[in-house]
């Protein structure tokens, strides 16, 4: 039976709005308990140096401190997919910025005070900063002791005695053969730095270590499972013996992911007698203390017939990791089997290499690596296409993936996968692509316009899972258990329009708790990878047809009807076709009672779940396999103006098409996609970090390092959210919340050639940048 | 320590506070007030801006004791009786918030908009939250609101 949807798909307006816009809504930064204290650390100075001492001695006497920690009081060593990091630096540091030293005091200002007086002799070493040189032989090694790191077996492959963490290799038919063959060839370098992913709430994590041995953390992260997983990893502790409370979260970004400053604070409570500890990360140490998204530098070789097909496709990405890799491991062979973009292609040969250096490490940033990867590839089909003399659009369509080609890991494009070529049709079709812009105001400005591709499937292990709870309250409405965190995506507004579908109860009587604890809410690995909607919205039905389920037990009896006669409509229950009969749930929810007073029924607690299936591991040699649950395909389009005085982007017009699969809120994803639109500005336009020669930061602050601002937008943004269906989503749905910023850079990178005629291969595109590309090639004014 | 007497979304206050406290530790750590949020600490991002005397400040940068005998308001003294501020509900309906840690400083800075300006120019908008960083939204959806709302006179 097919109904009309009554809340999927509406705009729903986010249900923590109202907390959000008066203030009342607690993040960890607001949180405090009695007997509280606050942490603060010495960081190193050096980017790479032996510890030679360590002296606390002045910083513990201070009145006020409770606890002096240092690497060598902790033999930890952590990570989810690469065990390479300690809490403080133990024997050595290895990046500019990591913690040394960290202090518990009464308050801040006197665990800063502390933190002066520690004193840390350093003896520098001879450090590496650019993975390229840190490939080579005699290369100085980050981690001597790579070959004995713990790590995901059969699914990871550092190499002992190099700084290479992971090699991810893709082979799929005869490249050598196909690119002897290719009668256009291109060949072209590209670069990214490292940037931040700049979440409002700086990270911030508070614990207590209870005298029985157990562990309660509050923590702005968006893992409370995998921080409770590997706590119990790291510490040997019992998992039921760790208590993980997210509140609201500041934004993530794929920044708060995994385990972040938890061990660090529960360490600390732990050598100050079990009082709370917390520590919220500055500013500045968020840019240079805290993870980023790691450089990459990309090799692309394109071979390609006359008729514009690609036969050939050749790759090398190395991957700045920074000083530890345990997430760039994972970004390194995500974006290796994403690395040849949504094409076609026979015969492709890819190396993607995470390479420690001397830098902030890396980790997870909204797209997991996509953004760089294809800053590359999409500009590299660019210039196939002109060496072709074809229309870029049109080659795109030439090679796009259509029914029935294989992917470069072999897996099969199905119907099911979305229409890649309509996102680019619809893109070109809202900047009027192939009709050739009007004249700028002004004599010193060019105006272009590019467009580019872009995909992603979640980067998750095989057996990822989730789960949901659903209970009914007294009064017929409906309470969510989930431990999938919102961190403004609106997840939790679109779980509770699925719950209200599936229930048959009114939206306002569908309630989520923004809390995420792990005493509490149930199992869910982690919120990345765009796949809360898709995973936790199946959990949620399966939740919702057991409460049914429940619930037509009862009616059944009452009635004495078979189970399957029971219809559940209007938050009630009756016989088929005898509506005027119906019971309402709050006359279930807890039980029935009969007018004698015997009672049936009990408690209705709906439980559903969701694992992965189908996944494999990706052959070692090969890279074949089936990576992916599902896969989201988009295009951007662009419409810029450059002035050659100033060296100035302004956005025209941005179009982004992403094939959603089906919109469960149109509202929510719209937000998704402007707002990724305009952090992907940010990528192509501003953001980078900045490194002198002993491989500090140089801009590690809003000052120096600047992030869209409302005076930056385009005069136009265009979403589009095309819906063709994924067969296995919910209600038809795939993930969205990572793409809209994939290929923004690649996007404006295009339109960039399009305006000027300047090959740009490295970001940002920023007014310095652009400016020296336009004197190298005396271009005047 | 300092004694200093101000009135905090109308409500007098009267305190002892070290010189070098700032508004926003007052605001947060002594009244408990944790709206205002510190995104940076060195007044950068907007996160803890609050009007002093009517005028958007950010609160990070201001000593406690510099708001001795001020007028402060914060986004705890934006709804009245429950009920949510045009601004407010602009905000909700619109869809401008996401993680929400900008939010209270956002609305903040467009309220000091709205009370020196009830139908400012999209230009002056976007001027007034220009200091204001907001990672999640793009912008967008908070134009809107402000828009909204200021279509009503930014009326309370």
């Amino acid at each position: 039976m097919t109904r009309a949807l009554v809340y999927v798909g509406k705009s729903v307006p986010r249900d923590d709005a109202v907390e959000k816009v008066t203030g009342s809504a607690r993040y960890t930064h607001d949180l405090a308990f009695p007997g509280m204290l606050h942490a603060a650390l010495v960081t190193s100075p050096h980017a790479s140096a032996r510890i030679v001492r360590v002296d606390v001695a002045d910083a513990a006497a201070l009145p006020g401190v409770r606890a002096v920690l240092a690497g060598a009081n902790l033999d930890v060593r952590l990570g989810l997919y690469m065990r390479d990091k300690r809490i403080l630096a133990r024997d050595v540091v290895r990046y500019q910025g990591e913690p040394v030293v960290a202090v518990a005091a009464d308050t801040l200002d006197i665990a800063r005070d502390a933190c002066r007086r520690v004193r840390v002799e350093y003896e520098p070493t001879a450090a590496v900063f650019d993975p390229r040189d840190a490939m080579k032989s005699g290369a100085p090694l980050v981690h001597p002791d790579l070959g004995s790191y713990a790590h995901l077996e059969g699914v990871f492959f550092p190499r002992p005695n190099t700084n290479i963490a992971h090699h991810q290799k893709i082979r799929k038919g005869d490249f050598d053969a196909a690119i002897a063959s290719a009668e256009v060839l291109l060949e072209a370098r590209f670069d990214n730095p490292p940037v931040q992913h700049v979440p409002m709430e700086t990270h911030a994590s508070i614990a207590q270590a209870l005298p029985d041995g157990r562990v309660e953390i509050w923590t702005s992260s968006q893992s409370p499972y995998t921080v409770r997983h590997l706590m119990s990893v790291a510490f040997g502790l019992p998992h039921a013996a760790i208590r993980v409370h997210v509140p609201y979260v500041g934004g993530g970004f794929g920044g708060k992911a995994g385990l972040n400053l938890e061990p660090l604070v529960y360490v600390l409570s732990k050598a100050a007698g079990g009082r709370p500890v917390k520590f919220v990360a500055t500013r500045e140490q968020e840019f240079n203390t805290l993870p980023s998204r790691q450089g990459l530098h990309s090799t692309i070789k394109i071979g390609a017939t006359r008729a514009g097909k690609i036969v050939a496709l050749k790759a090398t990405y190395v991957w700045d990791a920074g000083a530890y890799a345990d997430y760039g491991v994972n970004v390194g062979r995500a974006a290796a089997y994403s690395g040849a973009g949504p094409y076609a292609v026979p015969n492709c040969w890819i190396d993607s290499f995470v390479v420690y250096t001397n830098k902030v490490y890396g980790t997870a940033y909204r797209g997991f690596g996509h953004l760089e990867v294809l800053w590359g590839i999409e500009r590299a089909i660019d210039q196939t296409a002109r060496k072709l003399g074809l229309d870029p659009a049109e080659f795109r369509r030439r090679n796009l993936l259509t029914l029935g080609d294989a992917t470069i890991t072999g897996e099969t494009f199905t119907a099911g996968h979305g229409k890649p070529v309509e996102c680019l049709d619809a893109v070109a079709k809202a900047i009027d692509w192939g009709t050739p812009s009007s004249s700028p105001a002004s004599s010193t400005k060019r105006r272009g316009k590019g467009i580019a591709m872009l995909h992603k499937a979640p980067a998750m292990p095989t057996s990822t899972s989730c789960s949901a709870i659903i209970k009914l309250d007294e009064d017929g409405a409906a309470d969510i258990l989930v431990s999938g965190v919102d961190y403004g995506q609106g997840t939790y507004t679109v779980l509770r329009q699925i719950a209200a579908e599936e229930l048959r109860v009114p939206i306002d009587a569908v309630h989520i708790n923004s809390d995420c604890d792990t005493a509490f809410t149930p199992y869910d690995w982690q919120t990345v990878a765009s796949r809360f909607s898709y995973m936790g919205g199946h959990a949620v039905i399966e939740a919702a047809a057991d409460c049914l389920r429940q619930i037509r037990a009862v009616a059944a009896q009452i009635f004495g009807v078979a189970p399957e006669k029971i219809v559940c409509e209007n938050a009630s229950a009756y016989p088929d076709g005898e509506p005027k009969r119906a019971i309402p749930y709050r006359l279930l929810a807890l039980g029935y009672v009969y007018p004698n007073g015997n009672a049936i029924g009990g408690p209705v607690i709906g439980h559903g779940r969701f694992i992965a299936h189908g996944l494999t591991h990706l052959d070692p040699d090969t890279g074949q396999g089936r990576p992916a649950q599902f896969w989201t395909y988009g295009a951007h389009g662009v419409e810029l103006e450059v002035d050659a005085e100033t060296g100035e982007i302004e956005i025209l017009r941005i179009a982004t098409a992403v094939d959603a699969g089906k919109v469960l809120n149109a509202g929510l994803a719209r937000g998704q996609v402007i707002g990724g639109v305009v952090q992907g500005i940010g990528s192509a336009l501003w953001e980078g970090f900045r490194f002198d020669k002993e491989g500090r930061l140089k801009n590690p602050s809003f000052v120096d390092y600047k992030i869209p601002t409302a005076k930056d937008l385009p005069r136009e943004m265009v979403p589009i959210l095309l819906e063709n269906p994924q067969p296995d989503g919910p209600y038809g749905a795939r993930g969205v919340a990572e793409h809209p910023m994939i290929s923004v850079p690649s996007a404006i990178g295009n339109a960039l050639y399009d305006a000027l005629g300047i090959e740009f291969t490295s970001l940002p595109l920023s007014p310095e940048h652009v400016l020296a590309r336009l004197a190298e090639k005396g271009v005047k004014p | 320590m300092v004694d200093i007497e101000l009135r905090v979304n109308g409500q007098a206050e009267r305190a002892s506070v070290p010189a070098g406290m700032t508004l926003l530790e007052f605001l947060r750590d002594r009244l408990a007030l944790t709206g205002a949020k510190e995104g940076c600490g060195i007044g950068e991002c907007g996160a803890c801006t609050v009007l002093l005397d009517g005028r958007p400040v950010t609160a990070c940068l201001v000593l406690a004791v510099e708001a001795d005998g001020l007028d402060v308001r914060t986004i705890e003294g934006e709804a009245t009786d429950g009920e949510l501020s045009a601004l407010q509900r602009a905000f909700v309906d619109a869809g401008a918030v996401q993680c929400g840690f900008c939010t209270p400083g956002m609305i903040m800075s467009a309220r000091a908009l709205l009370l020196r300006s009830p139908h400012p120019t999209d230009e002056e908008i976007v001027e007034a939250i220009a200091g204001n960083l907001c990672r999640c939204t793009g912008y967008e959806a908070i134009l809107a609101a402000i828009r909204a709302a200021s279509e009503e006179g930014g009326k309370l």
